[in-house]
């Protein structure tokens, strides 16, 4: 039975903000950077020949026994604890029931109603306004493996002749990460999901590259109309439930996607379907999934072959105490104590020289300088490189010397460049690579003079142009002088010099 | 030592089929904790026993590769679901046997084969590589001919494992010690008033009778104890049971091991798993998976596996009140001796009654022994003993001295009367 299609007339984002406002809470899926599975001692490493590591508790045999990774509890108390959660002094896992390949054991050990942290939240930052974004809780659970479809034309379930699973990935720990319906935007949610990236890599308990799928993201968005001034909030909406966005670029367009999506709906007179849906990065559109009214029901009951987590107070209390600075306090320090603006924060974080450029300061050099030098330079070179800047071979205290060198005019930043080549060339220190390689701004009179007046002999009817008052005609004659001192000048001494010398 | 393993227990070299077609074919790539600890004292695992498919059955009249036979006679069963273990032992074709107990299915067998066998406390043997059937109740124990050699068995297969969460870490009863005392003087024994009765047979309420009676002799102060929610425990176990293994065999799906029907090349997966699990599974596993799905599902939880989660704790209520005043706790194993092959088998419920006194041993987590004491109509009746939990040396104790007691009276052991197969 199909009902007749209603033509829908897309209306413009800013005009379906205007009338109803979007309420969004966002599930996050944070693979945890644990070197084995959650419940067995097999390698997480990524990209392994599939199906190689694994063994009789994750691949499910029977008779085989889930036992709790310490360390994976660890790693999700940090999280818990930075998300300013409680944490649960006792709780417990639970099975989730539900028939698929990639589940080796059909069911997956995950938490329901006994999570380990709940009640936190996260402030999110905006364009200079602060969000508070609720966490309704934290919980653990293992990974599912991973179909791959084949046959089919576009690598999904239809279409394809036949599928293969690699268990590789079933029972990495995993963390699901809840907020409260508290966004009202897609670009909170987008900032959400990457201050919570953030939070997570300065925690050190994942590598979060959402690409890799460490980090995914779930996204439920409903619609309600605005109030008139005066009257009450509108009930939510039925809400979609979009999955597994892998890129922060992805969360905003999704979000936005759905929003003007059921704006046509409701201005149609229509009702929103509540169902899952996925995003299509080509399109920009979201397409529907399963109905969530056809949905499993994963009859979830406590898992018996694992016992209660009961965790003491002194335990999370150590935890809390060896957290390290997490990103908003670090940002603030960093204002204060660096002058650095949030602009200059954003910019460091996405070129992931943030903590290289600290340990640069740290080395004495101002923040300005390590600042330029680490987001223009060094930042360009290891993309060009295809590494991250803290993998490049040069030191914090090498980029903090070299900053010194031209600051007390031994280099310009030309020859600092080279001196950059030297270091990343492995041809030692910066004072070595100066020394070598001779590029040292020459400061002998004698030589720089003698390279002066040969210039002007060579370039009469230049000079002649420089007397009679043309100054800015003296560019070639310090070209010139440059490249005889060849390059171990400063430009612009050179430049006064022959100002000085032609009378002008 | 030559020994009987349950099929339901892993050893590498060797099938496991848990009884069932679905397993067909599977080597499993690794050994069961108890295997591992039987090969390291030098046992010898003569073969896998027979076995109600996945423990689920009083009869071994439930396994794909057909029944086991009672040796005291061949027309009757040899209790279930470790019935392949009891009748070898009882046949006189292994010294031991390894089962496993849910809700009785070590005790059951070896009291109707004769024979002594131990549910230790949950969490004494390590589970890891029984296939699990209700992972928060099933326990491996030893089925023996005499209580001493059953406590040598429980002795190499106890302790603690990491690789079992739910293993407990504290030194293993002294089960060899208690079971060479052979005396209960000053012992406190409580009879458990809810389990006799009506539905127990004459003769056996007469040996479980004359029993007691010999304990009280040997200087053993007898007192009635009653434990009023016992009479909840078969529900409560028939909602637990099948909601744990609901879940617990849902990776039988033909995607990994074992059984595979239907892959045509046309039929999908979910096809594939369903039709799979149609071949594969018994009627008895399909009605257990079917009634532990139900009682999880949404909206009636609460009313069935929450309330039976209360019942369980309501019975380990009674039996520390007991424990209070008593230093274990007597029953017959079974309410009535071996019963003719086919006599259940359409009828579930009188199957599942078979159950009726040891099922609270199991939710309670409480170690249990069945000790043969005598025949009824020549077919051998068990006495059930309990203990507190990590007190298994005291089922020794009271076994043994039974036994001995027993053994001098009748001039010879009780298998001893077997007839010869």
């Amino acid at each position: 039975m199909s009902t007749p299609a209603t033509v829908l007339t897309t209306p413009a984002y800013d005009d379906a903000v205007a009338r109803y406002e979007p309420v969004i809470g966002l599930e996050t899926h944070v693979e945890l950077g644990t070197a084995s599975k959650m419940f067995c001692g097999c390698s997480t490493a990524f990209g392994a020949t599939p199906n190689s590591q694994v063994c009789p508790v994750c691949l499910g045999l029977p008779g085989a026994l889930p036992v709790i990774n310490e360390a994976a509890i660890r790693f999700a108390v940090m999280i818990g604890l930075a998300l300013n959660c409680q944490i649960a002094s006792w709780c417990r896992f639970a099975r989730k029931n539900y028939f698929y390949p990639d589940m080796p054991k059909n069911f997956q050990i995950s938490q329901y109603d006994e999570p380990l942290c709940t009640n936190g939240w996260l402030a999110v930052e905006v364009e200079g306004e602060v969000h508070r974004v609720g966490i309704t809780r934290v919980h653990l659970e293992e990974d599912t493996g991973k179909s791959l479809h084949v046959g089919g034309a576009t690598g999904r379930i239809h279409g394809a002749t036949h599928s293969l699973v690699d268990y590789n990935r079933a029972g990495i720990p995993l963390v699901e990460i809840v907020t409260e319906p508290d966004v009202r935007s897609p670009e909170v949610a987008r900032a959400y999901v990457e201050e919570l990236r953030e939070l997570c890599r300065s925690l050190a308990v994942s590598d979060v590259r959402m690409e890799q799928g460490s980090l995914r993201c779930d996204a439920n968005v409903s619609l309600r109309l605005r109030p008139a001034p005066g009257e009450p909030e509108a009930p939510f909406g039925t809400r979609s439930e979009t999955k597994n966005l892998n890129s922060l670029r992805s969360v905003e367009r999704a979000v936005r996607s759905e929003i003007i999506r059921q704006a046509a709906l409701l201005d149609a007179g229509e009702r929103v379907v509540q169902e899952t849906r996925h995003f299509d990065e080509a399109s920009g559109r979201t397409s529907s999934g399963r109905s969530k009214e056809e949905a499993t029901d994963y009859r979830y009951f406590p898992e018996p072959d694992l016992a209660p987590l009961a965790l003491s107070r002194e335990y999370v209390e150590a935890v809390g105490a060896s957290l390290p600075e997490l990103p908003s306090q670090r940002r603030a320090r960093l204002i204060a104590e660096h002058g650095f603006s949030g602009r200059d924060l954003v910019d460091m974080g996405n070129a992931g020289v943030l903590e290289l450029v600290e340990q640069t300061i740290a080395a004495g050099a101002t923040a300005a300088a390590a600042r330029k030098w680490w987001l223009n330079e060094l930042a360009r070179r290891a993309a060009d490189a295809g590494v991250t800047p803290a993998e490049l071979a040069i030191q914090p205290v090498q980029v903090a010397r070299v900053i010194e060198l031209i600051a007390e005019g031994s280099l310009t930043d030309a020859l600092a460049r080279k001196v950059i080549d030297g270091v990343l060339a492995g041809e030692g220190g910066p004072d070595e690579v100066v020394a070598a390689r001779g590029l040292a701004v020459v400061t002998d009179d004698s030589a720089l003079s003698a390279a002066v007046d040969t210039a002007i002999a060579a370039a009469p009817d230049i000079a002649d142009k420089v007397r009679s008052g043309k100054l800015n005609a003296v560019g070639p004659l310090v070209g010139a002088v440059m490249k005889a001192m060849k390059g171990q000048a400063d430009a612009a001494t050179v430049r006064s010099l022959l100002l000085e010398r032609l009378g002008a | 030592m030559p020994l009987a393993l349950k099929d339901v227990l892993t050893a590498r070299g060797m099938p496991t089929t848990c009884g069932s077609r679905i397993l067909e074919g599977w080597y499993p790539p690794y050994d069961a904790t108890v295997t591992a600890r039987l090969r390291a004292a030098d046992v010898v695992i003569l073969g896998k026993a027979n076995m109600d498919e996945f423990a689920m059955g009083s009869s071994t009249e439930n396994s794909a590769y057909g029944a086991t036979r009672n040796p005291w006679d061949l027309a009757r069963i040899p209790g279930g679901s470790s019935g392949g273990s009891s009748a070898a032992v009882a046949a006189f074709e292994a010294p031991l046997a390894i089962g496993t107990d849910t809700g009785g299915s070590i005790r059951q067998p070896a009291a109707v084969c004769g024979l002594v066998g131990v549910k230790p406390t949950y969490g004494g043997v390590s589970r890891y590589g029984l296939v699990a059937f209700s992972s928060s109740l099933d326990q491996a124990g030893p089925l023996a001919r005499t209580v001493t050699d059953a406590a040598l068995l429980h002795a190499a297969i106890a302790g603690h494992d990491p690789l079992d969460s739910t293993s407990v870490d504290r030194p293993v009863p002294p089960v060899v010690e208690a079971a060479a005392r052979r005396e209960v003087p000053g012992m406190r024994i409580g009879v458990v008033r809810e389990l006799s009765g009506e539905g127990y047979e004459p003769g056996v309420q007469a040996r479980f009778d004359e029993a007691v009676a010999l304990l009280a002799q040997l200087g053993a102060e007898i007192v009635e104890v009653s434990c009023p929610h016992f009479d909840y425990a078969l529900a409560a176990y028939y909602l637990i049971a099948p909601s744990e293994c609901s879940s617990n065999l849902a990776r039988f799906d033909a995607m990994r091991y074992g059984l595979r029907i239907g892959d045509d090349g046309e039929a999908g997966a979910e096809e594939v798993m369903s039709r799979t699990r149609d071949v594969g599974f018994g009627p008895e596993v399909k009605r257990r998976i079917i009634l532990g799905t139900y009682a999880l599902s949404s909206g009636y939880y609460d009313a069935y596996y929450g309330q039976a989660q209360k019942v369980r704790t309501l019975i380990s209520r009674d039996f520390s009140a007991a424990f209070e005043r008593v230093d274990v706790l007597v029953s017959p194993t079974t309410p009535t001796v071996a019963f003719p092959i086919g006599a259940k088998v359409d009828d579930p419920i009188a199957m599942y009654l078979n159950d009726l006194c040891t099922i609270p041993a199991n939710l309670a987590g409480v170690p249990a022994m069945s000790v043969p004491v005598g025949l009824s109509d020549g077919l051998p009746v068990g006495f059930q003993i309990m203990a507190p939990a990590f007190a298994d040396d005291r089922l020794y104790q009271v076994g043994g001295a039974l036994e001995a007691a027993l053994d001098a009276r009748r001039g010879h052991s009780l298998l001893a009367a077997a007839p010869a197969l």
